[in-house]
C-alpha cells in the first residue's frame, strides 16, 4: 500500500514543519525568551507524522509532555501554539496551559499531558465515546517507553482489548525516560512484545522511516475502524535533545546521538521524493521557505500578543 | 411522593436521568447484573443493557480516566468506585486530568462526569474501606463535592450532579443507604451549593454533613431536653460551599459547632471554621468547636470503631462547653 503523491509531500512538509518549529523553540529557550519548560520532539518527527497522516480530522489523539510534534501533525495552528508556549492570552489555552497542555478539540487533539501515562485512560474514554455514539472514529494514544511501564498504560491496554475499543497505541520508544535507559527500566527489549499479553497485534517499526510508521499505524487504524479492536505499534526512534531543554544529557554519549542523527527521518524522506521524481530541488527549497515564513508569522503573532491579565485567573475553573 | 431509602432514591435518580438523556451511562466494577457492591445500580442493567451499564475490570484509574475522556468527548458518565478509599489508585485521573482539563485548555473542554463513591465507618470494614475523604476533593479547584444526608437530598443532588457540566465527586455514607425518607416520585433537582437547615434553633449552630447530620439531630433532641435550642445546618455540598447560609445561622445563634466524621485535623471543618472566623467573628460569643474523628486510621475492633466515630454525646458536650 503506497500513499499518493499528495500524502507523501504532505508528510515531508509536516516533518519539516515540526523540525523547524521545534528548532526555533530551542533557540528561543536558550535565549531565555520562553517561560517554563519545553520538551522538544526533534528527531522523532516521523512518528507523529506517519501516525497522523492516516487519520481524519474527526479521529482523535491523546498526546504527551513531548506533544508539539503530535499537535502539528494533527493540524494544529502554529500561531496559536506559539502564542500558548509564550504564555500569551491569544494562545490555544489563553496562556493557562502552556507547552504541556495544548489542546484543540476541533481537530481531535484531546490534549498534551504533563503526567507520564496520563493519556491512556483518557484515550479509553475517547474510544469508548466513538463506540457508544456509533461513530467510526478512532483514537490514537501516543505514549513513550517510560510511560509503557506506568500502571495506567497497562490498564488502558487491558481494557481497550477486553472491550475491543477503536484505539491504536502508538509507542514512541526513544530509549530513555529522563536519564534511565530502557534496558534498565524493563526486562523486555521490544515494547511491542507486551501486546500479546493483551491479545492484540503488536509490531515494531523503524520510527525514523515515516512511510513504515504510516503503513503500520494506518493498518492498525483500519483494523480499529472495522471494529476489530486495538493494536500496539512500537516506533523505535531517538530524541536529539535532552528530556527537557536545559538537560545536560550526561547519561548519553555523543556516538549514540551521531548514530541516530545519521538516520534523520527528514533527509531520508527527501531523498526518496527526489529520487522518485515526486519533488524537485526547487520544490524542496520552496517548501522550506514557506514553512520558515509560517513560523516567522507565528512568532510575530505570539510576540505581538498581550499577556493574560490576573483578572482572568479564576475564569474557566468551572463550566 | 413516597417513602424510599437513600439507596432507592439514588437508583431512581440514575434511572430517570438515563431515561431522559441517552448520553448518560454508568461505569464501574460489578455495577451491571450484580447491581453494584451496595446495590445502588440494581435493575439498571436489565433496563438499559450492557451498552449503558458497563462492568469494568478492577482498574480504578481506567474507570476514572475513561469517564473523564468520555465526558470530554461529549458523553455524561456516572462512574462508581466501590469505596472512596480506592480513589488513591486513580487519583491522577481525577485531580490532574478531570479537574484541570477545562482550565488548562483555556475553557475549551468540559468534563461533565459524576464520580460516586461510598464513604464512612461503622460496619467493621477497617482502615482501607472506611474513610471520609471529602477534604481532599474540596481542596482541588475544578471539582465539585456533593455529600447528601437524606434520601430526598440524595435524589435531587444526584440528578443535579449528572446535569452539571463539571466533574462532581458524589459521596454517600454507607450507613445512609438504608435510611428512609419521603422522596418525590418525579424527577427534580436541588441546586448544587445550597445548604439546608435541617432543624431550626436559636442557641447554637451545628454544621454537620452526611451521617453526622443524623447524629447532630439526635444531639439537638438531647440538648432541647436541657433547654438548649440547636440549629442544624447541612451544607449538602462542600464545593461550592454555601457560606451565606452558615454565616446567617451563626449570626442568629452566636455559637458554632462543626461535626463531621472525617478526621478533624485539616478536615472539612477546618475550612468552615476558618471561614466563619474570618467573615463572621463579630457574630460569635464563643470559640468555634469541631467534633470529628481522631487522628488515626479507622480501627477494626467494634469498641474501637465506636470510640472513633463521633457520637451525639460528643456533640452535646461540645455545645455545652461553649454555651
Amino acid at each position: 500500500m503506497s500513499p499518493d503523491k499528495k500524502t507523501l509531500v504532505k508528510m515531508y512538509e509536516t516533518m519539516s514543519r515540526i523540525r523547524l518549529f521545534e528548532t526555533k523553540l530551542q533557540e528561543f529557550f536558550a535565549a531565555g525568551r520562553i517561560p517554563g519548560f519545553v520538551h522538544l520532539y526533534i528527531g522523532e518527527e516521523a512518528v507523529a507524522t506517519g501516525a497522523c497522516a492516516g487519520l481524519t480530522t474527526a479521529d482523535k489523539i491523546t498526546s504527551t509532555h513531548r506533544g508539539h510534534g503530535h499537535l502539528i501533525a494533527k493540524g494544529g495552528d502554529l500561531k496559536l501554539m506559539m502564542a500558548e508556549i509564550f504564555g500569551r492570552k491569544t494562545g490555544y489555552c489563553k496562556g493557562k496551559g502552556g507547552s504541556m497542555h495544548i489542546a484543540d478539540f476541533d481537530l481531535g487533539i484531546l490534549g498534551a499531558n504533563g503526567i507520564v501515562g496520563g493519556g491512556g485512560p483518557l484515550a479509553l474514554g475517547s474510544a469508548l465515546a466513538s463506540k457508544y455514539e456509533k461513530a467510526d472514529t478512532v483514537t490514537i494514544c501516543f505514549f513513550g517507553d517510560g510511560a509503557s511501564n506506568q500502571g495506567t498504560t497497562q490498564e488502558a491496554l487491558n481494557m481497550a482489548s477486553a472491550w475491543k475499543l477503536p484505539l491504536v497505541f502508538v509507542n514512541e520508544n526513544n530509549g530513555y525516560g529522563i536519564s534511565c535507559p530502557q534496558c534498565k527500566s524493563m526486562a523486555v527489549t521490544d515494547i511491542a512484545d507486551r501486546a500479546a499479553a493483551y491479545d492484540m497485534p503488536g509490531v515494531v517499526v523503524d520510527g525514523n522511516d515515516v512511510l513504515a510508521v504510516f503503513e503500520a499505524v494506518t493498518e492498525a487504524v483500519k483494523r480499529a475502524r472495522r471494529g476489530e479492536g486495538p493494536s500496539l505499534v512500537e516506533c523505535k526512534t531517538y530524541r536529539w535533545r535532552g528530556h527537557f531543554e536545559g538537560d545536560a544529557c550526561t547519561y548519553r554519549c555523543d556516538e549514540e546521538l551521531k548514530e541516530w542523527m545519521a538516520k534523520d527521518p527528514i533527509p531520508r524522506m527527501e531523498e526518496k521524493l527526489l529520487e522518485g521524481g515526486v519533488l524537485k530541488k526547487k520544490d524542496v527549497e520552496a517548501i522550506r521557505a514557506r514553512i520558515e515564513q509560517e513560523i516567522k508569522d507565528a512568532v510575530e503573532f505570539a510576540e505581538g500578543s498581550p499577556q493574560p491579565s490576573p483578572s482572568e485567573l479564576l475564569e474557566d475553573v468551572y463550566a | 411522593m413516597s417513602k424510599k431509602t437513600y439507596l432507592q432514591a439514588l437508583n431512581e435518580a440514575l434511572r430517570q436521568e438515563m431515561e431522559r438523556d441517552e448520553k448518560v451511562f454508568i461505569i464501574g466494577e460489578d455495577v451491571g447484573q450484580f447491581g453494584g457492591c451496595f446495590g445502588v445500580t440494581q435493575g439498571l442493567y436489565d433496563k438499559f443493557g450492557k451498552e449503558r451499564v458497563m462492568d469494568t475490570p478492577i482498574t480504578e484509574s481506567a474507570i476514572v480516566g475513561t469517564a473523564a475522556g468520555a465526558a470530554a468527548s461529549g458523553l455524561r458518565p456516572v462512574a462508581e468506585l466501590m469505596f472512596v478509599d480506592f480513589i488513591g489508585v486513580a487519583l491522577d485521573q481525577l485531580f490532574n486530568q478531570a479537574a484541570k482539563m477545562r482550565f488548562m485548555f483555556g475553557g475549551k473542554a468540559k468534563v461533565p462526569m459524576t464520580l460516586r463513591m461510598p464513604q464512612g465507618a461503622g460496619i467493621g470494614a477497617a482502615a482501607q474501606h472506611s474513610q471520609s475523604l471529602e477534604a481532599w476533593f474540596m481542596h482541588i479547584p475544578g471539582l465539585k463535592v456533593v455529600i447528601p444526608s437524606t434520601p430526598y437530598d440524595a435524589k435531587g443532588l444526584l440528578i443535579s450532579a449528572i446535569r452539571d457540566d463539571n466533574p462532581v465527586v458524589f459521596l454517600e455514607h454507607k450507613l445512609l443507604y438504608g435510611v428512609e425518607g419521603e422522596v418525590p416520585d418525579e424527577s427534580y433537582t436541588i441546586e448544587l451549593g445550597k445548604a439546608d437547615v435541617k432543624r431550626e434553633g436559636t442557641d447554637v449552630t451545628i454544621v454537620a454533613t452526611s451521617l453526622m447530620v443524623h447524629t447532630a439531630l439526635a444531639a439537638a433532641e438531647k440538648l432541647a431536653a436541657e433547654g438548649i435550642s440547636a440549629e442544624v445546618v447541612d451544607p449538602r455540598c462542600l464545593q461550592p460551599l454555601d457560606k451565606a447560609s452558615i454565616l446567617a445561622s451563626v449570626q442568629k445563634t452566636h455559637a458554632l459547632v462543626i461535626a463531621h466524621e472525617a478526621v478533624g485535623f485539616a478536615g472539612p471543618g477546618a475550612e468552615i471554621a476558618a471561614m466563619v472566623a474570618e467573615e463572621g467573628l463579630e457574630f460569635l460569643d464563643a470559640p468555634i468547636r469541631r467534633v470529628a474523628a481522631p487522628f488515626c486510621p479507622v480501627p477494626f475492633s467494634p469498641p474501637l470503631e465506636q470510640a472513633y466515630i463521633p457520637g451525639a454525646d460528643d456533640i452535646v458536650k461540645a455545645v455545652k462547653d461553649i454555651r
